[in-house]
């Protein structure tokens, strides 16, 4: 069965700098399942990001939301049959509601483990940033899972230490009873990311925001987390967003991918279909455009031609159509493609598939 | 789905002037003329300068140690409008008068509305040599050159009836100059030091870090006072103005020395730095054409906030006691004779040194700020 | 009065350990032997040593002419650091590095010589047969330069004062590596990564050397943009017959790129092959562990990763023996116990495990 945990529609994020307005992202539309994975992918500048600070009403400034929805199915934990949705989008975003959702009912990981306090948890958060604390007082493990935990479970300090352990243990962290005391800097990154997830899950969430979370790791060590991530999905059937530019790390956490590009989502499908059959252009060429192990080309990568544009001078018509091996004049450039499933569960937007 | 037939227009950018070359230092300046706030610091700097520094004597109505009878005046209050009502386009002041308190055995002295000396501009009053070399008499405005019974204090005078307005402007010349000049030195040697100090590590790297932290765990003060107490009263003025200079310099570099130590330490390890080594660049090369250029940012906006600080020590000191002394003439000296209540009491216009001192911090502040904001122009890429 | 360089002379006294054995093969530009590089772990006031980072640890290896030799290996291997002790930048603690120079002979021969003897004049000279790429596209240019004075430099610290000179030359490097000679009048900031990386290769390219250290050249790329540049980098390599020292920790671009490839532990080789015999037939567990970490990017693909235990091991407190033996799935006693020999156990495939004979490891 799979029902949509989260859904995102027409989404529209706007960033207004000193030089113009970047469109940060443009119509995204996509749903979250619950229990699977979802993998966002896309290069720098493509707004995956953004979309997962969105779904949490944590856009940085000078982001806003310009138009759409974050629909949220909520269900209760003791009322399971029941399902509320909640609109997100319209969350005040210093508000009681969403500081629940935030750390408690989503979790979300990110590329540095633990080199500053994890903004989700704003409890902790914003009373350091008032004071500046966090820099001054060294927390130690146990202290950042300890503002996680009891920001969301009603326990004793003395049992949120406990909880801690437990979790720290079911992330495979060495040692748990020692480490919970431990300051962060006294980890590597792999152990960190762990502690990380340890947070992350210590709250019980329906789903995990995943962003990057190996890409400054080993090969190594980035094996463990995705392994680990994987096993904890099937434990606590929990939905993962999995945001990555890795196209081997989305190959294999994701069951679904989309793939982004300049703000705007350009083709949604299994991962299957992503890989074996892809259907934009932008998307087998990037396909194309990676070496793979294993695999030796003797000879050049298809590489794509030109440059990500420059956000505040967006081409016309279809975002992609100056790089596009299968432009085509007048219509390319002039038209914008609409987003449609051109088969089962298989959803693009460009003209190749469009009846113009 | 909304209809997206047609052509979405080109996303809007903000009009923006570019500037024309994206040298490093056009940006700078392109940025910093932006800073309206800024850029007048700059000008009242250089006109301070300018000004106090190199024609004192043409702004000047009066000499440096121009003595008149009028000893300890009030000051002539600039008017365009008479007691009658009589507008006049040229400012005047009206004469000052004798006049004795029996009860304070005090001469003081009134302003007489019976008497105008109007301001004639270009004046040509005491002859003196411009920029120490060319004579010259011209100044810029004075009381009348006929009449030698005419005189202009704008500041009032001194107890030894000299006009207080010169004196400032000449008093700045001294003020400002040593700020530079000591500015200028503890440059040269903290950042040469510096410089070194972070490139090679090491011993010297050692030796210069004690160094500095010795320097910099010296009490001010107790400094101050002991070299004052021990400069033997027989040294010229301008000796003592060179050990002055010294002393300041000797509080200052060790703080320059360190920043630029640790500006040093983080460039040295750049990858641009590693790829002129890698081509068989020499250690100079490497010092002046990457490393030095890339801390100049930094040094500057450093230098520039350390002057006003330069300026405020000499003055402090001199206020003190513990500066420079009469015939030199800073903004420091001419504050020695408001060093009691009486003085302030009576004639509390010699106080006026010191919105002059505020005013060129204030302004070197501005400066200093408006180029730090400036030699960031990449807008924090 | 031109002081004579040291060339190699085979017989000559060089230590048992260091002697090399393939500089002489005319195909080979570069042999590296027992190269050590440690660095000293100061505390206290007084900067006491109490111990040293062994960032790289007795390691060899060779380069031919026109090749790529990828270094690969995770975290603290040092890989950037073997290149940048090679061409000194870092001075080596111990070990020799042959290279084959025309700069240094007096006739149109090339001569054999020990990189690490040379003294400062002599490796100026040296530095125009080998050059260096960056890893990072923001700090491997100076922001205060223009991108002609950059190109230039290396002509301009060899003497070749010639602005008009000079000019040509850089025009003629923008072009090849895909950029326009109107940029040379711009400034590193106007430029995205991708094209930032290219000035850079241009600048490597100046003075037409023949060996060059790629350190991370892509890593800082997005995925579009590697593809065009590693593709820029082979087009260089057959156009002028370069040979490259490839430095990455992505083992897909590794493979792709290189000839042979190295594999790096904690300051050590663990095993040196050639670019498909490595992946298909590695020798050493660390590397059968390391390609089945390695994502691919294949939602079909099935097979059960090698787990290896536990951290990257500390370069300053390695392990003792092997020091992979606490993650090695096939440890035994010996592993512990002693550092196992560094042997060619098939043709031109290296390998330093005790096993390598027994195991029957998986390639990819």
């Amino acid at each position: 069965m799979r029902e949509p945990l989260v859904e995102i529609k027409d989404l529209h994020v706007d960033f207004e700098v000193r030089d113009g307005t970047i469109h940060a992202i443009q119509g995204a539309t996509f749903n979250i399942v619950r229990g699977e994975t979802t993998g966002v992918i896309g290069e720098s500048g493509c707004g995956k990001s953004v979309t997962a600070k969105a779904i949490m009403q944590m856009i940085p400034k000078p982001g806003k939301f310009v138009k759409g929805e974050v629909l949220y199915h909520y269900r209760d934990k003791d009322n399971p049959g029941q399902e509320e949705i909640i609109n997100i989008s319209d969350l005040d975003p210093d508000g009681t509601r969403i500081r629940k959702i935030r750390g408690g009912e989503i979790g979300m990981i990110f590329q540095e483990p633990m080199s500053s306090l994890n903004p989700v948890y704003t409890a902790g958060f914003q009373i350091g940033e008032a004071l500046d604390i966090h820099r001054l007082v060294p927390k130690t493990v146990g202290d950042h899972m300890a503002d996680a935990i009891t920001e969301f479970r009603h326990v004793t300090k003395k049992e949120s230490r406990e909880i801690a352990i437990d979790y720290l243990h079911k992330v495979g962290l060495p040692k748990p009873k020692e480490r919970v005391d431990s300051y962060p800097h006294q980890l590597s990154g792999g152990q960190r990311q762990r502690v990380m997830v340890a947070i992350a899950l210590s709250c019980d969430p329906v789903m995990l925001i995943a962003d990057e979370p190996t890409t400054a790791l080993d090969v190594s060590i980035e094996a463990q987390i995705l392994d680990l991530m994987k096993n904890l999905q099937e434990t606590e059937d929990m939905a993962i967003m999995f945001i990555t530019h890795n196209l081997g790390v989305v190959a294999e956490m994701a069951q679904d991918i989309i793939v982004m590009y300049m703000g705007k989502q350009v083709e949604r499908a299994t991962a299957v279909n992503i890989f074996y059959e892809p259907k934009h252009p932008y998307t087998k060429a990037l396909l194309e455009s990676i070496p793979h192990v294993g695999k030796r080309h003797r000879g050049r990568l298809a590489s794509i031609k030109g440059m990500v544009p420059s956000p505040f001078n967006l081409p016309s018509g279809c975002v992609f159509h100056p790089r596009c091996p299968s432009f085509m004049p007048g219509k390319c450039d002039v038209i914008i493609p609409k987003w449609q499933e051109v088969e089962e569960n298989h959803w693009v937007s460009c003209l190749l598939y469009e009846e113009v | 789905m909304s209809d997206q037939e047609a052509k979405i227009p080109k996303i809007k950018k903000k009009e923006k002037e570019e500037p024309v070359s994206q040298n490093y230092w056009s940006l700078v300046w392109w940025k910093f003329k932006k800073n309206k706030l800024a850029v007048a610091g700059g000008i009242i700097v250089a006109l301070f300068y300018i000004i106090c520094f190199f024609f004192a004597e043409f702004f000047a109505p009066y000499l440096l140690q121009q003595k008149t009878d009028y000893l300890q005046a009030r000051p002539q209050v600039l008017r365009f409008v008479d007691s009658e009502g009589n507008f006049s386009l040229r400012p005047f002041v009206y004469g000052l008068e004798e006049e004795i308190d029996m009860e304070l055995r005090k001469r003081f002295y009134v302003e007489n509305p019976e008497v105008k000396y109007y301001l004639h501009f270009f004046v040509k009053g005491e002859p003196y040599k411009l920029l120490g070399l060319i004579p010259a008499d011209l100044h810029i405005f004075g009381p009348d050159p006929d009449n030698p019974d005419a005189h202009i204090f704008l500041f009032g005078t001194d107890r030894l009836g000299r006009d207080l307005f010169s004196r400032i402007i000449f008093g700045g010349r001294l003020s400002l100059w040593i700020g530079l000049l000591g500015q200028v030195i503890t440059m040269i040697l903290g950042v040469s030091l510096g410089a070194i100090s972070g490139y090679y590590g090491g011993v010297t790297d050692v030796v210069v870090q004690r160094l500095t932290e010795f320097v910099a765990a010296f009490p001010d003060i107790p400094l101050f006072i002991a070299l004052a107490a021990a400069i033997p009263v027989s040294w010229s003025p301008e000796m003592i103005y060179f050990v002055l200079t010294l002393i300041l310099v000797f509080i200052r570099w060790g703080g320059l020395a360190r920043q630029v130590r640790g500006l040093i330490l983080s460039l040295r390890e750049r990858e641009y730095v590693l790829a002129a080594q890698s081509s068989g660049a020499s250690d100079v090369r490497i010092m002046f054409k990457h490393l030095i250029p890339g801390t100049l940012s930094h040094i500057i906006v450093i230098a520039t906030l350390m002057i006003p600080g330069m300026i405020l020590s000499e003055t402090a000191l001199s206020w003190l006691g513990l500066g420079l002394r009469p015939p030199l003439t800073s903004w420091g000296v001419l504050l020695q004779e408001v060093s009691n209540v009486r003085t302030i009491r009576f004639a509390p216009w010699l106080l006026l040194p010191v919105p002059f001192v505020i005013f060129v911090i204030l302004a070197f502040n501005m400066l200093g700020d408006g180029l730090r904001d400036a030699m960031d122009p990449y807008g924090g890429r | 009065m031109a002081k004579e360089p040291k060339v190699y002379t085979p017989g000559v006294d060089v230590e048992e350990h260091l002697k090399p054995e393939r500089i002489n093969d005319p195909a080979v530009i570069l042999e590296v032997k027992g190269l050590t590089k440690y660095f000293p772990i100061r505390k206290g006031l007084l900067k006491k040593v109490v111990g040293n980072v062994k960032a790289v640890d007795d390691i060899s290896f060779f380069v031919r002419k026109g090749e790529t030799l990828g270094l690969v290996g995770e975290s603290g291997c040092g890989k950037t650091t073997a290149s940048r002790t090679v061409i000194r930048l870092y001075e080596p603690t111990a070990g020799a590095a042959y290279f084959k120079s025309t700069a240094l002979s007096s006739t149109n021969e090339p001569v054999i010589v020990n990189l690490i003897d040379l003294d400062k004049e002599e490796m100026k000279k040296v530095r125009r047969e080998m050059s260096m790429i960056f890893q990072d596209p923001v700090n491997s240019l100076n922001p205060r330069m223009s991108v002609f004075d950059i190109i230039s430099e290396p002509m301009v610290i060899h003497g070749n004062n010639d602005k008009q000179e000079n000019e040509k030359v850089v025009t003629d490097l923008l072009e090849r590596v895909g950029l326009r000679a109107s940029h040379m009048r711009r400034y590193p900031h106007e430029f995205s990564g991708g094209q930032r990386q290219r000035i850079g290769i241009a600048r490597a390219l100046a003075l037409n050397p023949k060996l060059i250290f790629c350190d991370e050249p892509v890593s800082a790329l997005d995925v579009s943009i590697q593809a065009q540049t590693l593709n820029l980098l082979q087009d260089l390599q057959s156009d002028f017959n370069l040979s490259y020292v490839f430095v990455a920790h992505d083992l897909s671009v590794v493979q792709h790129i290189s000839d042979r490839v190295a594999v790096m532990y904690v300051g050590k080789i663990a095993e040196v092959a050639e670019s498909d015999a490595l992946y298909n037939n590695p020798l050493h567990p660390y590397t059968e562990a390391l390609l089945s970490a390695v994502p691919k990017p294949d939602p079909k693909y099935e097979s059960t990763r090698i787990h290896m235990q536990g951290d990257v091991a500390d370069p300053s407190n390695p392990p003792s023996g092997c020091y992979f033996h606490p993650r090695c799935r096939y440890t035994q006693d010996i592993c512990r116990t002693t550092p196992p020999e560094y042997r060619e156990l098939e043709p031109d495939h290296f390998v330093s495990c005790h096993f390598a004979e027994e195991l029957d490891l998986k390639g990819v």
